[in-house]
């Protein structure tokens, strides 16, 4: 399984050229002063997992009103006049798409492709990226925030519960990289 | 008034919705220039051959930090009414765990699976959609695990608290500690990576030491405590206090004692042994000095809203104090008892000896002895007495962000 570049980044026939990404520290203090004016203008810092959140709610809604209404997590997103898809939380989801796409386009990075480790094959890639998936959605929701809510923001408003998952966020990752070094290394 | 703002008296519906898609668009633009819409990127981190997410990661954190202390050290943002991550402490840590986990066997998080998606990277469209099934699976069955899911649970609890530190000298400690980190990072990239650290831009260093004159700045004006509080509001507060809108009869008090419907919390700011001689039945003591007064403020803030809190001390002048110093730390629905427990037994006390009084805030009444609330006057039968007041008590409803984040 292979995929050809395509998109609105790259010609025809043609390999892409995406520009070399800026230097780390100087994007991290444009994100850092995101988060300020997040916080400063909302009141609230950032995050992602919520608008999967709200938005899987509303769909679950659609196909099992009564469920929704009867499991007391779903019912604070979805149940009874609870409007899951006007939440902020998703405007915020629909902005991060918004200009994730437009940063891509003016770094000619908009194609196709399956980012993955050298060792392995594009299918072995794609069964991990959803199994990582599944093991993150169900630890964000666990830990009431992911890497940018409960990582990034709570961390600079000083949250003790913040710092405690940054740790915890580590922990697990290095815990688990020797076993699978395989899939990011050659 | 400071920010954060209230979007929903300045704008409607549709437009407070467009101020968060900008928000949200600046974060995606961020990520997706930092690298991290692709996995292999963020990947590297955990087997030191990129320290890109560290180095964005810990900037961004430090940066906003220093700008939110900042602008609350310098009134502009009331750090109070700013919406933080509340502390469930296991749960964090497995989720967190978990996530971790997760993270590097997918090579992305929610945020950057979003952003990658964007840029059509097909990993990163099979990763949200991963991420999906994984809240389908959290939202069914943490039903079974709400016990455990909600225990551990600590409230807004931030480091300068727990730590019993100042906020300026954690800020420092944090950005001294984030440089320190990213000097060790820098030497592996050279060690290992074989990095000319020369070719890394020197403005770096520059904006190292910004952050940390920063910091420097936050830790010497100090965070706003009672007194800048107080002001803030002493305009429309004092004028209240001095019309006395907020100094019930004992009668109302006695009202809302009988009154079943509200949850009636009385605080009793006398000396211990006043406390002792003779108090309101179920009123809790609270030392008469100010930080006594602060050290509750964290027990009301996640009282139900149909609390009425009630201030006393002998006259009115500690109970004052109380009141507004609860006021002043965002305490809203209190109330002090007009001529204090000195009148209150007046009214009630049928058996107390009245004995003169030199200076305010001495006991007006003499009981042979200490009865704290073993007598009829701690909890009166309202049956028995026909008093006329005006009442004052209107319950008000709490200001502020319900949530935020990834909530």
């Amino acid at each position: 399984m292979t995929i050809k570049p395509i998109g609105p980044s790259v010609r025809k026939g043609k390999t892409p050229n995406p520009r070399p990404f800026p230097n780390s520290y100087a994007v991290g203090v444009a994100l850092g002063v995101v988060l300020f004016l997040a916080v400063f203008i909302t009141g609230g810092g950032l995050g992602a997992s919520g608008a999967l959140q709200n938005v899987w709610a509303w769909f679950e809604r659609l196909i099992a009103p009564h469920h929704v209404d009867t499991n007391i997590y779903l019912v604070k997103y979805a149940g009874g006049e609870a409007q899951p898809l006007t939440a902020t939380i998703v405007a915020l989801g629909i902005g991060v798409v918004i200009g994730g796409f437009l940063s891509g386009l003016f770094g000619r990075r908009v194609y196709t492709e399956i980012v993955k480790g050298p060792a392995i094959s594009p299918r072995t890639r794609l069964l991990f990226a959803t199994l990582g998936g599944i093991l993150v959605g169900f630890g964000a929701r666990f830990a009431r925030g992911c890497t940018s809510s409960q990582g990034l923001s709570g961390s600079a408003l000083l949250s003790v519960g913040s710092w405690a998952f940054m740790m915890a966020f580590f922990a697990g990752a290095f815990a688990v990289s020797p076993f699978i070094k395989k899939l990011w290394n050659d | 008034m400071p920010a954060p703002f209230d979007l929903t008296s300045t704008f409607s519906q549709a437009g407070i919705y467009a101020v968060y898609v900008l928000v949200g668009a600046g974060f995606g633009a961020a990520l997706e220039q930092s690298g991290f819409g692709r996995s292999t990127k963020l990947a590297a981190q955990f087997y030191f051959k990129d320290f890109a997410m560290f180095k964005v990661m810990f900037t961004a954190v430090i940066t906003a930090m220093v700008l939110v202390f900042g602008a609350s050290a310098l009134g502009l943002l009331d750090y109070r009414a700013v919406y933080v991550n509340e502390t469930y402490l296991w749960p964090i840590i497995i989720g967190g765990f978990t996530l971790g986990i997760g993270f590097l066997v997918g090579g992305l998080c929610p945020g950057t699976s979003l952003v990658g998606a964007s840029t059509l990277k097909i990993d990163a469209m099979f990763f949200v959609g991963g991420a999906t099934i994984g809240i389908f699976v959290f939202g069914e069955t943490v039903p079974y695990f709400m016990d455990f899911w909600t225990q551990s649970y600590l409230g807004r609890l931030t480091v300068p608290d727990w730590l019993g530190l100042p906020t300026g000298v954690v800020v420092l400690l944090i950005v001294l500690m984030a440089l320190f980190m990213f000097w060790g990072a820098e030497r592996i990239d050279h060690k290992v990576n074989g990095e000319d650290p020369k070719d890394a831009p020197r403005a770096r260093y520059a904006a190292a030491g910004g952050l940390v004159l920063l910091a420097l700045v936050v830790l010497a004006i100090g965070q706003p405590g009672t007194d800048e509080y107080w002001d803030a509001i002493a305009g429309e507060e004092q004028a209240r206090l001095d019309n006395r809108e907020v100094q019930i009869h004992s009668g109302e008090l006695l009202e809302l004692m009988d009154n079943g419907r509200i949850n009636l919390i009385m605080l009793d700011v006398r000396p211990e042994r006043d406390y002792n001689q003779f108090h309101i039945r179920s009123a809790r003591h609270v030392p008469p000095t100010r930080a006594d007064v602060e050290a509750i403020v964290p027990d009301l803030e996640h009282v139900h809203p149909q609390t009425v809190i009630v201030a006393m001390s002998n006259d009115e002048d500690l109970a004052t104090m109380a009141y507004k110093t609860l006021l002043a730390n965002n305490v809203i629905n209190t109330y002090i008892l007009e001529d204090g427990v000195n009148g209150w037994i007046e009214i009630f006390g049928e058996d107390a000896e009245p004995r003169p009084t030199k200076y305010p805030e001495q006991p007006s009444f003499v009981f042979e002895a200490a009865l704290g609330d073993r007598c009829v006057a701690s909890d009166p039968d309202s049956h028995e007495f026909h008093l006329e007041f005006e009442s004052k008590v209107e319950l008000k409803v709490a200001a502020g962000p319900a949530g935020g984040g990834c909530g």
